[in-house]
């Protein structure tokens, strides 16, 4: 069952959003070398074509990011008949009350504050989320 | 016409300046009319600070901009000015016109009480307004620097536990000693910028609270095992005695246990060697009271008043721990007094201090 696991693990891709290129390596690396094979994103409009195109099965993304905002991709991607079942993770720096509130409305599966989660942590919730 | 200003003249005689006898009459109404023009000055005023008008006549709106109660706020205040003046001009015409005779010298003389008054009160109030901007201005610059430095801060924390966990090169025994002072100091970072943030919302006003039934009694002892560490490495034993059958409370959790956090972190590290800190907790009097007794240094006599300031960190605290931003109770005093509850406490140098709050039961 684990060989099982892991070998469905390497078939599936995450979206990476994010405009931060230290984190786009670090958190980058370690899916990779979890065996999820990663896609990267360095600003909103990217992101959202990449989802649109490679329809991957999980998004980590960004909020505050260029050209379109996060806010803006969750809710294109969850009005996009195609990829709205895709389970989205919010990970930001935001941690306003109105802020996370706005992003679960808008249909993500988890919102993570990065200051509050070690890398660890973030891939337990990645790997939980994506299982599912 | 002429008839009725001759019979008015034979009256009252004027004394000193002749006026053409048909406007005597209409000086009264001449009084009025610089009255309405002193109001008119005083709201065009208005639109000489503000550019918006209607914006600035929302007082309320203006005053949750500084985050000040109505009674401090500047617009508030000129308000009051403004009616003032319009009353004690009023009362300069009443007075006036008893005692002088002169109507235009009254008319004078009210005009130039009003002008004298609404240049204080302009100037007051533009210096107030200055003062209010001012210090929306450093908590918001606080806020966006603290914003800026969270990312890269956060992004730190990750490089360091990704070098750390070993996934990018094997980790000799003595980097890995290293690795552990950056990973605390960075976190200690993370502590202060996080703790600067929440002055910042407590200062704007925007510290939201979330409220929500409570166990207040759980809450104590989740804080108690996230100490423990600390605890341990301090040496100190940490007991905790709640009174039974405690009531729940409608309180914000985050923001009770980041009180409670700082007070128990507090006691923690001041604890003298062997130390030990009480935690009491029972109802009085329809409040919940909770205390933290320590065996620590204490505080100083002289600086227990500014305690609770923001920054402030008492000499001997200094002295002992290098950590500290001197927040800590500045941020639990807010909350507290916030949730309508009261903190405070007792101290003696070298003998320890007891922290007290009490919170509402609703």
């Amino acid at each position: 069952m684990v060989h099982l696991a892991n070998k469905i693990n390497i078939m599936k891709t995450i979206l990476f959003v994010e405009d931060e290129f230290t984190l786009q390596k670090t958190l980058g690396e370690v899916l990779t070398k979890e065996g999820y094979q990663v896609i990267s994103a360095l600003d909103g409009e990217i992101g959202l074509r990449m989802a649109k195109e490679k329809k991957p099965d999980l998004i980590l993304l960004d909020l505050i990011l260029p050209k379109m905002n996060g806010f803006e991709v969750l809710k294109k991607i969850k009005e996009d008949e195609a990829i709205k079942d895709i389970p989205i993770i919010v990970l930001t720096n935001l941690e306003g009350m109105e802020d996370i509130q706005k992003a679960l409305e808008l249909g993500a599966a988890t919102y993570l504050v990065k200051a509050n989660y070690s890398l660890e942590e973030v891939l337990e919730k990645i790997k939980k989320t994506i299982n599912e | 016409m002429v008839g009725a200003s001759r019979f008015e003249l034979e009256l009252n005689p004027p004394k000193g300046l002749v006026l053409p006898l048909h406007y005597a009459p209409f000086i009264p109404i001449l009084v009025e009319l610089t009255l309405l023009v002193n109001f008119l000055v005083w709201y065009t005023n208005i639109i000489m600070i503000g550019k918006k008008i209607l914006e600035q006549l929302n007082i309320i709106k203006q005053c949750r901009k500084y985050s000040l109660s109505v009674w401090q706020c500047p617009q508030f205040l000129f308000l009051i000015m403004g009616i003032i003046i319009i009353v004690s001009s009023l009362l300069t015409y009443a007075i006036g016109n008893r005692y002088i005779e002169d109507p235009l010298l009254v008319a004078l003389i009210v005009i130039a009480v009003s002008i004298v008054l609404l240049i204080i009160a302009a100037t007051i109030t533009r210096s107030f307004e200055t003062l209010a901007e001012t210090n929306r201005m450093k908590s918001e610059f606080v806020s966006i620097v603290s914003h800026q430095l969270r990312s890269p801060l956060s992004n730190l924390k990750w490089v360091i536990e990704l070098l750390m966990s070993g996934k990018v090169c094997p980790v000799a025994e003595k980097q890995t000693e290293y690795f552990r002072m950056l990973k605390e100091n960075s976190k200690r970072m993370d502590e202060l910028v996080s703790d600067l943030l929440t002055v910042s919302r407590i200062e704007q006003g925007r510290l939201p609270l979330q409220k929500e039934k409570t166990s207040f009694k759980d809450l104590v002892e989740k804080i108690i095992k996230e100490t423990e560490i600390l605890a341990k490495a301090s040496n100190v034993e940490v007991e905790f005695n709640p009174a039974d059958n405690l009531p729940d409370i409608i309180f914000d959790p985050s923001q009770l246990k980041l009180s409670v956090a700082n007070l128990l972190e507090n006691a923690i590290r001041y604890a003298k060697a062997k130390g030990n800190v009480k935690i009491g907790l029972k109802k009085k009097n329809s409040k919940l009271y909770f205390e933290i007794k320590d065996s620590g240094v204490g505080i100083p006599e002289k600086d227990q008043k500014y305690i609770f300031q923001r920054f402030f960190r008492s000499e001997n605290a200094k002295k002992r721990q290098t950590e500290g931003s001197g927040l800590g109770l500045y941020i639990a005093k807010s909350i507290i007094e916030k949730s309508g509850g009261k903190i405070g406490f007792n101290s003696k140098e070298n003998k320890g201090s007891t922290f007290w709050f009490t919170l509402p039961i609703k």
